[in-house]
């Protein structure tokens, strides 16, 4: 066994395992923790991979961004060391039998397959894939980069959007039309209320 | 590298979205269930960038397929957390069996 090999198993039990107590523990921030670590590991595994561009990106988007942007939404929206609920035995038990069997179906298809790897090695640099990227000729991805692009700026003023706090009930209808009854109305509770 | 046979990754990338997909039948809670997506992407990612490496060198597609599968993940986890935020606001819980307005 080779220490390349050794290194491998290492990582791969390293993913699994805290992917799988990021699924089961019962507290939220935990269970945002433990992802983080199964990240770095799939991150890890890149490196191993030797495609050190992915990787990098791997760690800055995802462990720089989504991780700790889900760790502020855990706090914004419930307390961190409350246990959650945990599911009913029937839905476990399924769970577990749908996984199992769709694992099982889904690697013995892969095993079946029997990938095999070709001799030459993987020359990427990131040269070329931003010369690849930009380009608008055959194989080239302009067009997907631009869509991406206006999809993030779709998506930014989406969640701005979304998660503005709506103004208050008054100012949001006021036209000039309607602010006269609105005042008329207030004159009304005014005069009920004084009575 | 060529030491590990690449069914033995794929077995990695295959457990990785199995166990996601277990997260996602089992969580009722919704930043819970985006955490098991993640998951679920990275386990794409992984078969992606496998797949380019070891069976098509030459080319780089599956790195492009990664790149923006990593893009396009970041900006689904915003608009999500977004939408999560903003019915923890309504409704004072983020459990999926409480937001049922949109059934009816």
């Amino acid at each position: 066994m080779t220490a390349s090999q050794i290194i491998f198993y290492i990582l791969s039990a390293f993913i699994l395992g805290t992917a799988i107590l990021s699924v089961t523990t019962t507290k939220i921030f935990r269970s945002a923790i433990w992802l983080l670590f199964s990240l770095i590991g799939v991150a890890g595994l890149y490196f191993w991979l030797e495609v050190e561009f992915i990787a990098a990106v791997q760690i800055v988007v995802y462990v720089g961004g989504i991780v700790v942007l889900i760790i502020f939404s855990i706090f914004l929206t419930q307390q961190s060391g409350k246990e959650m609920v945990k599911p009913p035995m029937l839905r476990l038990i399924a769970s577990v039998l749908a996984v199992l069997f769709g694992f099982a179906l889904t690697y013995f298809l892969i095993y079946k397959n029997d990938f095999q790897a070709g001799d030459k090695s993987f020359d990427w640099t990131v040269n070329k894939i931003g010369t690849q990227m930009l380009a608008t000729g055959e194989n080239g991805y302009a067009l997907p980069f631009e869509v991406v692009s206006i999809l993030l700026l779709a998506a930014m003023v989406g969640c701005i959007v979304i998660a503005i706090k709506a103004p208050a009930e008054v100012s949001s209808t006021g036209t000039n039309e309607q602010q006269p009854s609105n005042i008329e109305n207030l004159k009304e509770k005014e005069i009920v209320e004084g009575l | 590298m060529t030491d590990i046979p690449i069914s033995h990754i794929l077995f990695v990338s295959t457990a990785l979205f199995f166990i996601g997909m277990y997260g996602l039948f089992t969580r009722r809670n919704m930043i819970t269930m985006l955490m098991s997506i993640e998951l679920i992407l990275n386990s794409v990612n992984i078969n992606f960038v496998v797949f380019n490496k070891y069976l098509y060198p030459d080319k780089l597609d599956g790195i492009f397929f990664t790149i923006f599968i990593i893009t396009i993940a970041a900006a689904e986890a915003a608009v999500a957390i977004a939408i999560i935020i903003n019915l923890y606001r309504s409704h004072r819980s983020i459990d999926v069996e409480t937001a049922e307005e949109m059934k009816y």
